[in-house]
């Protein structure tokens, strides 16, 4: 338990900020003491990297469909749409990325101001 | 000429960007475009949801110094505003950044060279986030390998000192920018981390598991905040895996 003089602190966000980077940097370092283990032509190092890009994939829609944060505020409908636009100005933009990127970002910041502008 | 142009670019391959000093300085001209904009411009949103949050402008910067990977940040930033306890925000963290594993380990045998002490692989560990990660994975295999760890540490430390530097703007930012835009600001990571990858996609396993990974994320995350992506990365992965497998065995 924590004494409530440190919990006020400018120093808690601080130990806080320190345990979350010391779990963040400790994936990465045991990423590296293991890789040393795994042949990279190995099945088993195909297998680590589909479930890579598969939890990197599940987090990105996971931000998109159900948001922690400032975004949570936002209606679902407005990311979805604004991630349909992101894709479509991408792909009519023979696969620019950063309009894409500003056309989503943008759309979303419309539709959002919009609702609040109507209601 | 006894060099064919088949033999030649055999040849411009083995020598990459010429010399790992160049290959450190490509690797930051190429996180200097579009990479820097939208990854800073995110982190403006972050900077200004630190403002929100009543902290001061080094706590940002202490976070990002530190713990730099975006989703993880903003979950930490929300946690502590709700009072939540030490156990919690790492648990949380935690899991939100545990696809830093299985990236890691991913990316590793692509950033390997003889002779290059094993300190400096686990110092540059710590600039392992996405857009990074799929730099190096696209560039680093077609390098000579003496080029590949100079190639990423130019593009993610350029990177990560690009976001310190928005983090920071982004809090003195704070109160000159309606909360629309911050919103915007925030939603561009997952929507450049969503077209980098389907920019990105080539091969068949990794493009089911990015499929199917998007479509049992939400899902997971729903029967539960705690372990979704974690089982969502296991589920999904292996998934991927073993039908790539089974494709391959039946079509050769």
């Amino acid at each position: 338990m924590a004494e409530p003089g440190l919990l006020d602190s400018a120093f808690w966000p601080i130990v806080l900020m320190i345990a979350g980077g010391l779990v963040t940097y400790f994936w990465r370092a045991l990423g590296v003491a293991l890789s040393g283990r795994i042949d990279a032509g190995s099945p088993l190092f195909e297998w680590v990297a589909c479930v890579a890009y598969a939890m990197l994939a599940g987090l990105i829609a996971r931000m998109i469909l159900l948001p922690n944060g400032p975004l949570a505020e936002t209606a679902s409908a407005d990311r979805i749409a604004a991630a349909v636009i992101a894709l479509a100005i991408f792909f009519l933009a023979r696969r620019n990325v950063g309009l894409g990127v500003a056309a989503g970002a943008g759309a979303l910041v419309l539709m959002t101001w919009g609702r609040a502008w109507l209601l | 000429m006894p060099d064919s142009s088949v033999t030649g670019a055999a040849a411009a391959a083995a020598r990459g960007y010429g010399s790992q000093r160049q290959a450190a300085l490509t690797g930051m001209r190429h996180s200097l475009g579009v990479p820097a904009l939208v990854l800073g411009s995110s982190y403006v949103g972050f900077g200004s949801l630190i403002q929100g949050a009543d902290l001061a402008v080094w706590h940002g910067l202490f976070s990002t110094f530190t713990g730099w990977a975006l989703p993880g940040q903003i979950i930490l930033v929300e946690l502590y505003s709700l009072g939540a306890s030490i156990l919690v925000v790492s648990a949380a963290v935690a899991m939100t950044n545990a696809r830093l594993l299985p990236m890691t380990v991913a990316l590793m045998p692509f950033l390997r060279a003889p002779g290059t002490p094993r300190w400096r692989y686990y110092l540059f560990a710590h600039f392992i986030a996405v857009t990074g990660w799929a730099a190096a994975m696209r560039h680093c295999p077609q390098l000579p390998e003496p080029q590949r760890l100079p190639y990423f540490a130019g593009f993610a430390a350029t990177l990560w000192a690009m976001c310190l530097g928005a983090t920071a703007l982004g809090f003195y930012l704070a109160d000159l920018l309606p909360g629309y835009i911050t919103l915007g600001l925030v939603f561009l990571n997952p929507i450049y981390f969503m077209l980098v990858f389907v920019a990105d996609a080539r091969h068949r396993a990794r493009i089911l598991a990015l499929a199917v990974g998007a479509v049992c994320g939400p899902l997971l995350h729903l029967v539960s905040a705690d372990w979704g992506l974690l089982l969502t990365g296991l589920l999904a992965g292996s998934l991927a895996f073993f039908a790539d497998r089974l494709w391959s065995r039946d079509h050769g």
